[in-house]
């Protein structure tokens, strides 16, 4: 009867996702793990509520005669009530073990150290071929890790230039620039690349630009130690340059056109050196002896973007702050 | 109605209360519940267990050998402390310390917290068989050395912030980052297919060294 009406909500698929933030390892057999005690309380109990359903289903025929109408209407109430709660419930987990599966990413990190090394030192090599498309291999552990190690070397590049950020902190900022180059400027490129009918997939081009950040890890922390300017310079053009180079050579593999291939590999190379030149100027301490020996007068407007305070003593400093708060 | 069921006639059975309880009387034998229901013991014994737990994961970092004990009691109680008391002795340090006292305890906090997290979503990627929670304690217990570390550092500037204290301080802090490193790969890289461990360890070296460069460079005002 209305048992097996009910019974029709249950959906039968038994979703098991692998891997979600994986809470029931076999390993972990420990105690104090609340996830396992979890896993075995929500089994027990639905195993629970379904003897209950069942039991339910042949009591509430006798109850029914029993009470009278009333009775009927509080078992169905609460058994509509469970249904809709197991529903529910089950719909929840399918959509969470969907989403927050990171077994969609496992394919993208299945690699081994040779590769990534050798992958690395392609990244400064610009291809000769032209004419066919290029392999390019989509992996984002490499990728990933040179945007983090880039992070590192811009904090190290911050701590040592005494850089003051107002808004937000140091570890905030390095973090959304390096992610938002990365993440923000594949996209902009794939949708250039989608405009002009290039061969390249999204994961491809996170990939691309990705291990061209190797060039830019090597060029700042270099430079963020070691601070002549000229030595920049050369870095930038060598260094940036090759690996600006070998994107573009991979990108005009697989673009069909000379103006498809000028606006996209115009946009990549400008916004590529122009991200290495950011870097360096933004978060560089100014050694202001060091420049007058080198540069001579001519000072470049960037400069005056990192905090450059002359050491004077004390006196002076005070005696100037006084007087700025007397004309105020 | 037959007699003995004339007092039960305006009996009403609230059918919305179930039946709650044993029935059965246990025979013999008290009932397994009792050997792990932990209400009824007195709050110092949980306190002391748990804090025997805790130290009992320390010992193993400072010897770090490889044992399965941290990794299956994991706990984050231990990395918890380890994590207030690293961001509370790292601040104030820097030019003005009006406003960059408040971020940069949360600096400290989402550094630690989000890149035990990265690593150990990375080690899952890379085909680990370590569980999430067990990896978080495994690099929140490792950051002890570096605690160690920093403690030493700020005693290193109450005496002279010249460039001897600046050698002694590069020297231990150093030495703690090397000991983490390994502490944390000798519980970690096991768990890993064997031509991949250099892929995993890497960005616990990552981790270990930008904490350690937070401590390094650490000047109090």
């Amino acid at each position: 009867g209305t048992a097996a009406d009910w019974g029709g909500f249950e959906d039968n698929v038994q979703v098991r996702g692998s891997a979600v933030i994986d809470m029931e390892n076999m390993d972990d057999t420990s105690g104090s793990s609340f996830e396992d005690m979890g896993e075995m309380h929500q089994r027990m109990k639905e195993e629970e509520e379904e003897e209950e359903g069942e039991a339910g289903a042949a009591d509430e025929e006798e109850d029914g005669e029993f009470l009278g109408m009333k009775g009927l209407r509080g078992q169905l109430g609460r058994q509509v009530a469970d249904q809709m709660w197991q529903v529910g419930k089950r719909q929840a987990s399918r959509a969470f073990s969907l989403y927050a599966n990171i077994d969609i990413l496992r394919p993208y990190f299945d690699v081994e150290p040779v590769q990534v090394r050798a992958r690395l030192l392609e990244s400064m090599i610009p291809v000769k071929m032209i004419n066919f498309p290029q392999k390019i291999a989509g992996e984002l552990y490499g990728p990933l890790m040179l945007v983090f190690t880039l992070v590192a070397i811009l904090l190290h590049g911050m701590k040592t230039s005494d850089t003051i950020i107002r808004e937000g902190t140091l570890m905030g900022t390095a973090i959304g620039t390096c992610f938002g180059y990365w993440l923000g400027v594949s996209s902009f490129i794939y949708f250039l690349a989608y405009l002009c009918n290039a061969q390249i997939t999204m994961v491809q081009m996170l990939s691309l630009l990705g291990y061209g950040l190797f060039g830019h890890c090597i060029t700042l922390f270099v430079t963020y130690n070691i601070h002549f300017h000229s030595l920049f310079y050369i870095f930038w053009l060598a260094v940036g340059g090759l690996s600006t180079l070998r994107m573009v050579a991979v990108l005009v593999s697989r673009t069909v056109g000379h103006t498809q291939r000028l606006i996209l590999c115009g946009t990549l190379a400008v916004l590529h050196m122009l991200f290495l030149l950011y870097l360096h100027f933004a978060y560089h301490k100014v050694v202001e002896g060091i420049l007058d020996t080198l540069e001579g007068p001519n000072m470049s407007p960037f400069q005056r973007v990192a905090r450059d305070i002359p050491v004077v003593p004390n006196a002076v400093l005070n005696t100037t702050v006084k007087a700025v708060a007397l004309t105020l | 109605i037959p007699l003995q069921f004339a007092g039960l006639a305006d009996v009403s059975i609230s059918e919305d209360i179930p039946v709650e309880g044993e029935i059965t009387v246990p025979v013999g034998a008290q009932s397994p519940e009792e050997d792990f229901s932990t209400l009824d013991e007195p709050v110092k014994d949980t306190i002391m267990r748990d804090l025997k737990a805790v130290g009992k994961k320390f010992v193993h970092v400072m010897y770090p050998k490889k044992s399965s004990a941290l990794l299956r009691d994991w706990d984050l109680w231990g990395p918890l402390v380890l994590c207030v008391s690293l961001a509370l002795m790292l601040q104030g340090g820097s030019a003005d310390s009006k406003d960059d006292g408040g971020p940069q305890f949360a600096e400290v906090f989402v550094i630690i917290w989000f890149g035990a997290v990265v690593i150990t979503l990375n080690s899952k990627l890379l085909g680990g068989t370590i569980s999430f929670f067990q990896s978080l304690c495994v690099l929140g217990y490792c950051v002890m050395p570096l605690t160690v570390a920093m403690l030493v550092c700020r005693l290193v500037l109450l005496v002279g912030a010249g460039t001897v204290s600046f050698i002694i301080r590069l020297i231990v802090v150093v030495a703690m980052f090397g000991w983490s490193t390994l502490a944390s790969t000798a519980f970690l890289a096991d768990s890993q297919p064997p031509n991949r461990k250099a892929l995993v360890v890497y960005p616990i070296f990552l981790f270990y060294f930008v904490i350690s460069w937070m401590i390094l460079t650490f000047t109090p005002q």
